[in-house]
């Protein structure tokens, strides 16, 4: 299976197999992050508290199966843990309005300091867990290079991608979307039309926090399966960044993670294979490339007119 | 019980506590304060320090004797920095800068506070004052011996290295560990990945997958994020670990084969006989092998076959008594 050691050069098809594979995985906790996060800024509410609920998500989830050996209960624990940070976050930038920026950074130290907190004092060193394995779909997985690269994958990365198709058809093809998006372009209007502006912006608000608090739960479940301190080392900030990458559309932001984690695999593959160039270069090239095309790339943006703007009822 | 009665019995309770903490007080406990990158449990770095202090209070006598207090995660500089002059300013005698990043702060600081003792590392410069220690690990040692042993057990003859950042200790383990490997066979293909970050845990899994799936089938590494690297080997099962910094064996007992293990013991205890002797610092310390100062420690529940124990115990020997220049 494996090439002998001397054949080194990253342009082979097991190399490029092992590339797109790996892109595949790493996207998993950025596409839970960021479509969560497009959801709840398409309704006007920018959380930059992503990466504090991540925590949480992760730390929950990892000591329930820790401590129960069920990965459903952590999936589980991961759900509420989402659900109740959403409506934390909702509380204080829908209902007492408070600069959404702010409370987003105060939502992800509280998340931080949280996480290591009870991972210190319930778990205290860093212990592993079995997680999601992975899945060979029946005869898909079969498939030449299409086989390794798509389908034989752990339960979350599936869902992650699942997640694309099902938040284009919220955002876009049902009355819903249409309410969510109403309420992050012109609030008064949908007001006026009897829509419940904060409502809705709490639910939206809720499932982008519980799709960060399952981004988190993918890592300590299915990517690394343990948790540590500050496990997702600003993987959330890099979610919220690729929203504005895909212009507030799940497939745009799709494009956006995969970009990102094809370049993090191909530059991991280029210091395994001993290709010459500075390591500190390498691990410089997805945010390079990333920043590159989110200078180059055509304008497609959808900017919630509202975003950031808490609603007062009988203000413009 | 009355009023009156409850005052007098609250009354001899404060009368109790006050002689008590005075009569502590009297006895005055050494107090070492430290400031350190990451957490207390990140089974590398900051754990290795802190767990060597944690045992001098032990054998001290508890808290009662030597009091510890600690600032970790300070990965900003001028956070840790403010930390330092902190502990300096609240008179504790020692104040222990754990990474080699505080280096310039220590050496603003320590004039300003003589009757302080400062320790920092990992690096072996005291800034010429007199109140500096500083300390370092020959981390190329360990890093050979595990080196030799990793070159005994692959089979691929490919060995991944999970890395953080090209410098400090990680820098010399990994030189180490490749000069160990070649001593034993060249043909042996090292691997080697720099992360670019000391706690990115979720990269250095995908660093350690990237090296399994191009055939390596042992893998080191070193920092607080290898956690990453250990929970990759152990998913794929038959991959083997080699551990610096801490014994890492309880995060994998089945795959982990041995770890460099530093003992910080001696050299703080040395501190604090120093300390009593008037000596505040001005001197370097370097672990080594040969002062027991860094271990190798085999995971007893790993069947290491005889030959490759050999191997190691022979370098370990060799890198002790000078027979085996290891540079770093």
């Amino acid at each position: 299976m494996y090439q002998p050691a001397t054949d080194t050069s990253i342009f082979r098809l097991p190399v490029a197999v092992g590339i797109l594979a790996a892109a595949i995985r790493m996207a998993t906790p950025y596409l839970f992050a960021a479509v969560g996060e497009a959801i709840s800024q398409s309704s006007g509410v920018l959380n930059l508290g992503v990466d504090g609920v991540m925590l949480l998500g992760a730390f929950a989830s990892f000591y329930v199966v820790l401590t129960t050996g069920s990965l459903w209960l952590g999936v589980l624990a991961a759900v509420i843990v989402g659900t109740l940070m959403g409506l934390l976050m909702s509380l204080i930038s829908v209902t007492l309005k408070a600069e959404q920026g702010i409370s987003g950074i105060g939502l992800y130290m509280f998340g931080l300091g949280l996480s290591s907190l009870l991972f210190k004092v319930m778990v205290g060193t860093v212990k592993t867990v079995v997680g999601f394995q992975p899945i060979k779909i029946p005869f898909l997985s079969n498939i030449p290079i299409l086989g390794e690269i798509f389908f034989q994958h752990s339960l979350p990365v599936y869902v992650a991608f699942l997640t694309v198709p099902l938040a284009w058809i919220l955002l876009d093809k049902t009355t819903w979307g249409l309410k969510i998006k109403a309420v992050g372009h012109n609030p008064a209007a949908a007001d006026s039309l009897g829509v419940n502006v904060n409502l809705v912006r709490y639910i939206s608000v809720t499932i982008g926090s519980i799709m960060a608090a399952l981004a988190g739960a993918s890592l300590s479940l299915a990517l690394v399966n343990l948790f540590q301190e500050n496990l997702t080392a600003g993987m959330g900030f890099i979610g919220v960044a690729l929203v504005y990458f895909g212009g507030w559309r799940p497939v745009a932001i799709m494009g956006g993670a995969l970009l990102f984690s094809t370049v993090n695999a191909f530059q991991l593959w280029m210091q395994v294979l001993n290709v010459k160039i500075p390591s500190d270069l390498a691990v410089m090239l997805p945010y390079v490339l990333t920043i590159a095309a989110l200078a180059l790339a055509p304008k497609l943006m959808r900017q919630p007119i509202a975003l950031n703007k808490p609603f007062e009822r009988g203000e413009h | 019980m009355n009023f009156r009665g409850f005052k007098i019995v609250a009354l001899a309770l404060a009368l109790v506590a006050t002689t008590l903490s005075v009569s502590a007080a009297q006895a005055a406990p050494l107090r070492i304060a430290i400031v350190m990158p990451s957490s207390t449990t990140d089974m590398a770095f900051s754990q290795s320090m802190f767990s060597a202090l944690k045992a001098i209070q032990k054998e001290m006598g508890g808290e009662s004797a030597m009091k510890i207090a600690y600032s970790e995660n300070m990965y900003k500089v001028p956070d840790a920095a403010a930390a330092i002059r902190d502990y300096a300013s609240q008179g504790f005698d020692i104040v222990i800068a754990h990474g080699s990043q505080y280096g310039s702060s220590v050496a603003d600081i320590a004039p300003e506070f003589p009757k302080t003792t400062f320790a920092w590392g990992t690096d072996v410069n005291t800034f010429g004052q007199p109140n500096i220690y500083a300390y370092t690990a020959a981390a190329e040692e360990g890093g050979y011996v595990n080196g030799v042993i990793a070159a005994k057990l692959t089979k691929s003859k490919v060995i991944g290295v999970t890395g953080p950042v090209e410098i400090g200790d990680a820098k010399t383990y990994v030189s180490g560990f490749v000069k160990g490997v070649a001593s034993v066979d060249p043909s042996i293909r090292v691997s080697k990945t720099w992360t670019g970050s000391f706690s990115n845990v979720a990269l250095m899994a995908e660093a350690a997958k990237t090296h399994i799936a191009a055939g390596a089938d042992v893998l080191t590494g070193s920092s607080q994020a290898v956690v990453g690297s250990i929970g990759a080997a152990k998913e794929k099962g038959h991959v083997l670990w080699f551990g610096t910094q801490q014994d890492e064996a309880p995060i994998a007992p089945e795959l982990v084969v041995a770890s460099q293990q530093y003992d910080w013991v001696s050299i703080l205890k040395q501190m604090i006989k120093d300390r009593k002797q008037g000596k505040l610092g001005g001197e370097k310390f370097v672990l080594h092998l040969s002062n027991g100062g860094l271990k190798i420690v085999y995971n007893p529940k790993f069947k290491l076959p005889a030959s490759a124990k050999a191997a190691g115990d022979k370098a370990i020997q060799g890198i002790s008594n000078g027979s085996i220049k290891v540079t770093p």
